[in-house]
């Protein structure tokens, strides 16, 4: 704010909206289990549902495992990229609730499409988490069947996969594939920085206006990159699905419970074609934004700090010990499982092959075309003049 | 493999080339696990740990904290299998506060003629960048290092494709067919500039064509960037005068022959230049020869006379001279043979920038008098020396060679009789002037010994006819037989 500005008036008017520096809290935010491990049986939320989680002891073990090993692969990731062996990598820590929750909510149906650090979702979808790591290790292009995993490729362009989503969740409604209870929805998770995207928004308008069984998945980890949250919105995010006549809520996005709750209530309203819904996930990128990336330029410790004591992992941890649902022989399998799962996904990046150059040939057309043919072929002689191998 | 492993500092940032040790984390002898951290490392994006990449025992540590690593170089020696006993090569173990130790020369010449393991091998993209710290905090920053490249087949020396400097043409080893030259020039050994090259890509390609060293050159455009114009005057030498000349020089210097008795030299610079513009002209351009051979004896005889006058007394006048006058004067007579093809019309000039065809060092070229038709003779004496002289001394200007409507080449000098000359692309006619001979030759009726010359006219038959070209030729002929009668009845 400008240094001549009046104050009173303007700067009331501008900190109302931040909803995330109120001292008490965020009341929009739908939380079923609180940073310490307290259960909280169901939360109305603004839009009038009801949320709440019926787990067995079992599944709540399970939550727990995937929230751990996906932590732990991704930090097996970044060491990976320290270590020369991945070129770059976008760490999901911080993040695990968000992603295990939306994740777990999903049904075999249901289409999902990410960005490029929904590491957690493609683990809960049951996917082998190699997949991703060719991209960056540099060994492949990123490729792979969207159709075969519901789980559309990683997207760098930032925002453009919410029209895809949107265009795939278009096309369920016309194949009459949403209205019962085994109908199909689409999620597609995105930024705060996103929100700020064209596409994103005419993704909004589009799913409002044609109904489109879709769920708008915002993980709002308060920074695009370096620019903090309140350079991007002067509402909460959430909010902003009202202008596009679709319902909106915010979520704790480190609470596993809670965002299970609300991404299953979104999605089972998408697939009985009652429309597209903007979840806000209110979390915390703990990590640097990728691996060329340093925070501390942008963002204080103290910060940092804080939302450490949110830890998505420790209250759960909390709330089982607390509940007696797991011994502390269950936490030391949990990570013994999470350190043999790290060294093999290790060693198999380490095995990747690297592509003979050319391959790059072959993912251009179907059906190959006679100019490119023409252009392996010149290539190939040209490779072949070198001496030794080509690694 | 070793049990010993050396671990090289990897880039950390999408397209660093250093960084800094900031602290080690832990020292010689110290048992470490897989992913532990070992070393905090700043580079121009972040400080950031880096996890060990074997569990073991810390055999060396090889760069100090403060110092800055290249990546790629060896920074820490993990013996990954400490229970298994004594090694048994001599350890490199650092004494306390005793000399660091080196990697080894294995370890270093693995690095200089391959990737560290499982690093892509580095391309070349963006422009050279000494120094390496590149102010990036995202993205993808400029890469600066020099693509490692596999040696060529056909036993070329390994260390050639990472030489820095330009090698003689005379000792280029084999031919290069795709892409390898633009190293030399666009990448590596960025150090004598001491920042990245300003062209645009044509102005690159230019370059690279014409076989010009960009960092050799001040830019004259915005920012200091290299034009067009700069590397065309470079290319013609009116600006580097230190820069060897490659390739064309070649062809005269005792050759180097390979094992198959055959040398290679690429072809770029005024030799490229010279080929394109002569094939391309030979095959558009229908092209006539005639000759005609003239006895000059007044005409030298004229020119001693001029020699003799006090007003010429300071210039070098040369049959050559005449040769230009008698050119540009049937060229009044006839002017449809100044003149150029465009396709759909014929454009005829009423200026006449005349040619003069020259060996140079550098190669063949063509500057031109601009507007010679309007030059007295003496001023046409003073165009033609300058003209030489710039083009002998080498810093004939793109604008001079620019231009030409109608060209003179002197084969004479070299001592032959004359020749069938090809267009310069553009022109429709060019004047092969012979060697001036004592013949014998039959003059008023008696054969005597007189001073003969034959001359060589080339003409493009899509404008000239051979009526015309035959006027012309004739013409000038008439001139040089008798210089002061043709003065007296043509102007």
């Amino acid at each position: 704010m400008a240094k001549g500005d009046p104050g009173g008036t303007t700067r009331g008017r501008r900190a109302a909206p931040r909803s995330r520096k109120s001292a008490a809290g965020d009341p929009e935010l739908v939380q079923l289990l609180t940073p310490e491990g307290e259960r909280i049986e169901s939360v109305t939320g603004p839009d009038g549902n009801e949320y709440r989680v019926d787990f067995t002891d079992e599944e709540y073990r399970g939550l727990y495992r995937d929230l751990v090993l996906v932590r732990k692969l991704d930090a097996e990731a970044t060491a990976l990229q320290r270590q020369g062996e991945l070129g770059i990598w976008a760490s999901l820590l911080g993040q695990e609730a968000a992603q295990v929750g939306s994740g777990r909510a999903l049904r075999t149906q249901d289409m999902a499409f990410p960005t490029y650090r929904e590491h957690g979702v493609l683990y809960c979808r049951g996917i082998d988490p190699i997949m991703p790591l060719g991209l960056f290790r540099g060994v492949d292009q990123g490729g792979w069947d969207p159709n075969e995993f519901k789980f559309n490729m990683y997207t760098i362009v930032i925002g453009a996969q919410t029209l895809h989503a949107t265009g795939y969740a278009m096309g369920i409604t016309m194949d009459g594939k949403t209205g019962t209870d085994d109908g199909e929805a689409v999620i597609a998770y995105f930024g705060d920085g996103a929100t700020s995207q064209g596409d994103v928004n005419e993704a909004f308008v589009w799913a409002g206006v044609f109904n489109a069984p879709m769920v708008f998945f915002c993980q709002n980890n308060q920074y695009a990159i370096s620019e903090p949250l309140e350079r991007q919105t002067r509402i909460p995010l959430y909010q902003r699905a009202a202008g596009f006549g679709f319902p909106g809520i915010r979520v704790d996005g480190n609470d596993v419970l809670a965002t299970y709750a609300v991404t299953r209530t979104a999605l089972d309203n998408a697939r009985h074609g009652q429309g597209p819904s903007l979840i806000e996930a209110y979390t915390y990128r703990m990590g640097a934004h990728t691996t060329s990336d340093d925070p501390t330029r942008y963002r204080i410790a103290s910060e940092v700090e804080a939302w450490q004591a949110k830890d998505p992992i420790a209250r759960v941890r909390a709330f089982l010990e607390k509940q007696q649902i797991a011994d502390a022989d269950f936490f030391a399998e949990v990570d013994e499982q999470a350190r043999r799962e790290s060294v093999h996904l290790r060693e198999r990046v380490l095995a990747m092959p690297n592509p003979e150059p050319v391959t790059m040939f072959d993912h251009v057309y179907p059906n190959g075309s006679p100019l490119l043919d023409e252009q392996r072929a010149q290539f190939s002689r040209y490779m072949e003049s070198f001496e030794g191998s080509a690694h | 493999m070793s049990r010993i492993k050396e671990f090289n500092l990897p880039d950390l940032g999408e397209g660093l080339t250093e960084g800094e040790i900031l602290s080690w984390l832990v020292k010689v002898g110290d048992t470490i696990e897989l992913n532990q951290p070992i070393v905090e490392v700043e580079t121009a994006k972040a400080a950031v740990e880096i996890p060990a990449k074997w569990a073991g025992q810390v055999q060396a540590i090889f760069h100090p904290e403060g110092t800055t690593v290249e990546v790629g170089t060896p920074i820490i020696a993990i013996d990954t299998d400490p229970g298994a006993g004594p090694l048994d090569a001599p350890s490199t173990t650092a004494t306390p506060g005793g000399d660091l130790p080196t990697p080894s020369a294995a370890s270093l010449a693995a690095v200089e003629v391959a990737p560290a393991e499982g690093m892509v091998e580095p391309g070349l993209i963006g422009g050279p960048a000494p120094g390496g710290r590149t102010a990036v905090l995202v993205g993808y920053g400029p890469r600066t290092t020099a693509a490692k490249r596999r040696p060529r087949k056909g036993g070329v020396p390994a260390q050639a494709a990472t030489t820095p400097t330009p090698m003689p043409a005379a000792t280029a080893p084999a031919p290069q067919p795709v892409a390898a030259p633009a190293s030399a020039h666009d990448g590596q050994g960025a150090a004598t500039t001491g920042g990245p090259v300003l062209a645009k890509p044509p102005v690159r390609k230019l370059a690279k064509d014409l076989g010009v060293d960009l960092r050799t050159l001040t830019g004259s455009g915005p920012l200091g960037s290299i034009t067009r114009e700069d590397v065309q005057q470079a290319a013609t030498g009116a600006v580097v005068a230190a820069e060897p000349i490659r390739a064309t020089s070649v062809a005269t210097s005792a050759a180097s022959f390979g094992a198959d008795r055959e040398q290679r030299i690429p072809v770029k610079g005024v030799r490229k230049l010279t080929a394109e513009n002569m094939s391309r002209s030979a095959f558009t351009a229908p092209h006539v020869t005639e000759f005609l051979t003239v006895d000059v004896t007044r005409a030298m005889k004229a020119l001693d006379r001029l020699r003799g006058r006090r007003e010429w007394r300071d210039v070098r006048v040369s049959p050559l001279l005449l040769v230009a006058k008698a050119v540009l004067l049937a060229v009044k007579r006839h002017p449809m043979v100044n003149s150029t093809w465009a396709g759909d019309e014929i454009v005829v000039k009423e200026y006449v920038n005349l040619g003069i065809a020259a060996a140079t060092e550098r190669g063949l070229i063509v500057p031109n008098v601009k507007d010679a038709g309007r030059l007295s003779l003496r001023e046409l004496a003073d165009a033609l020396n300058d003209l030489v002289q710039t083009a002998k001394s080498g810093r004939t200007s793109p604008a001079d060679m620019s231009g030409g409507t109608l060209t003179i080449t002197n084969v004479g000098v070299f001592g032959v009789d004359t020749g069938t000359p090809i267009l310069p692309p553009g022109e429709s006619a060019i004047l092969a002037f012979g060697a001036v001979r004592e013949m014998p030759w039959v003059h008023k009726g008696k054969v005597k010994a007189r001073q003969v010359t034959t001359l060589g006219l080339s003409f493009d038959h899509r404008i000239i006819d051979g009526e015309l070209g035959s006027k012309f030729l004739r013409d000038i002929g008439d001139f040089l037989a008798d210089p002061e009668a043709a003065l007296l009845a043509w102007t």
